[in-house]
């Protein structure tokens, strides 16, 4: 079909927040009848992988994310913790549970998780691409990602965005 | 309105709406229609949007009591 559209992606980003528009976009736009490619590079990667536990969000010099509660009675849910950058930096596993904490309010707001919008992406066929040279660079392994993906570098990456009505780096 | 499938958003958030809606349509056979009840408030646009790009019909659009409900008839 020559008049369906077409949207290419290219996400760099290896953080659970930015797991997120790649993904939301790509699964949208399949819906929405859309040709869909994806093409993961750098830290991209990471959202390829079979265990997604290592996408985490840090608030650590992120002074645009709100750090609230995902619990307790309202009052408590609308404090802002406002952490400095040195007490973050210093506490343990703080990343790891802010990460726990950001889940639960994903959770509770009725918002997709990244591995079902990543399972929606490929059962709407979207197509997932990733930067060879990358893999190599960061000494992964194929096995390492999901089945279905494909390898390839920026020539196969352009192939596709060259007939694309809209294309985005994330 | 008369509706041959209907399907429960409630408590999902963008685009879990659309993409479940978008399957639902995928299971039924043209010029049938689809009841979709939505908490979502961004629903609103984004199933007139979904109606004018796919093609599919958006018979009607309302809100009542923090619902939003739509009647889609499948292209």
């Amino acid at each position: 079909m020559d008049d369906q559209k077409k949207l290419a992606i290219i996400a760099t980003k290896g953080t659970l927040d930015w797991a997120y528009p790649p993904f939301i976009l790509a699964s949208t736009a399949a819906a929405l009848g859309y040709e869909t490619q994806i093409f993961f590079t750098f830290y991209g990667l990471q959202m390829l992988r079979k265990d997604l536990s290592c996408l985490k969000v840090s608030p650590l010099g992120n002074p645009g994310m709100p750090m609230k509660m995902p619990f307790g009675p309202k009052w408590f849910k609308g404090i802002n913790w406002n952490i400095p950058n040195a007490v973050q930096s210093l506490v343990p596993g703080y990343e790891s549970v802010a990460t726990a904490l950001m889940k639960q309010t994903i959770k509770n707001n009725g918002v997709a998780s990244i591995p079902e919008l990543r399972e929606l992406c490929q059962e709407a066929e979207v197509k997932f691409i990733a930067c060879q040279m990358t893999v190599e660079l960061f000494g992964f392994e194929h096995s390492d990602f999901i089945d279905g993906v494909e390898y390839g570098g920026a020539a196969t990456f352009f192939e596709f965005a060259g007939e694309t009505d809209i294309c985005l780096f994330i | 309105m008369n509706f041959d499938k209907e399907l429960d958003a409630r408590g999902l958030n963008c685009p879990l709406p659309i993409l479940r809606c978008k399957k639902s349509l995928n299971e039924m056979t043209s010029g049938l229609v689809l009841k979709v009840v939505s908490t979502d408030p961004g629903s609103v646009k984004d199933f007139a949007a979904f109606a004018k790009q796919t093609g599919n019909e958006l018979l009607s659009s309302a809100e009542a009591g923090g619902e939003y409900t739509f009647f889609i008839k499948k292209k």
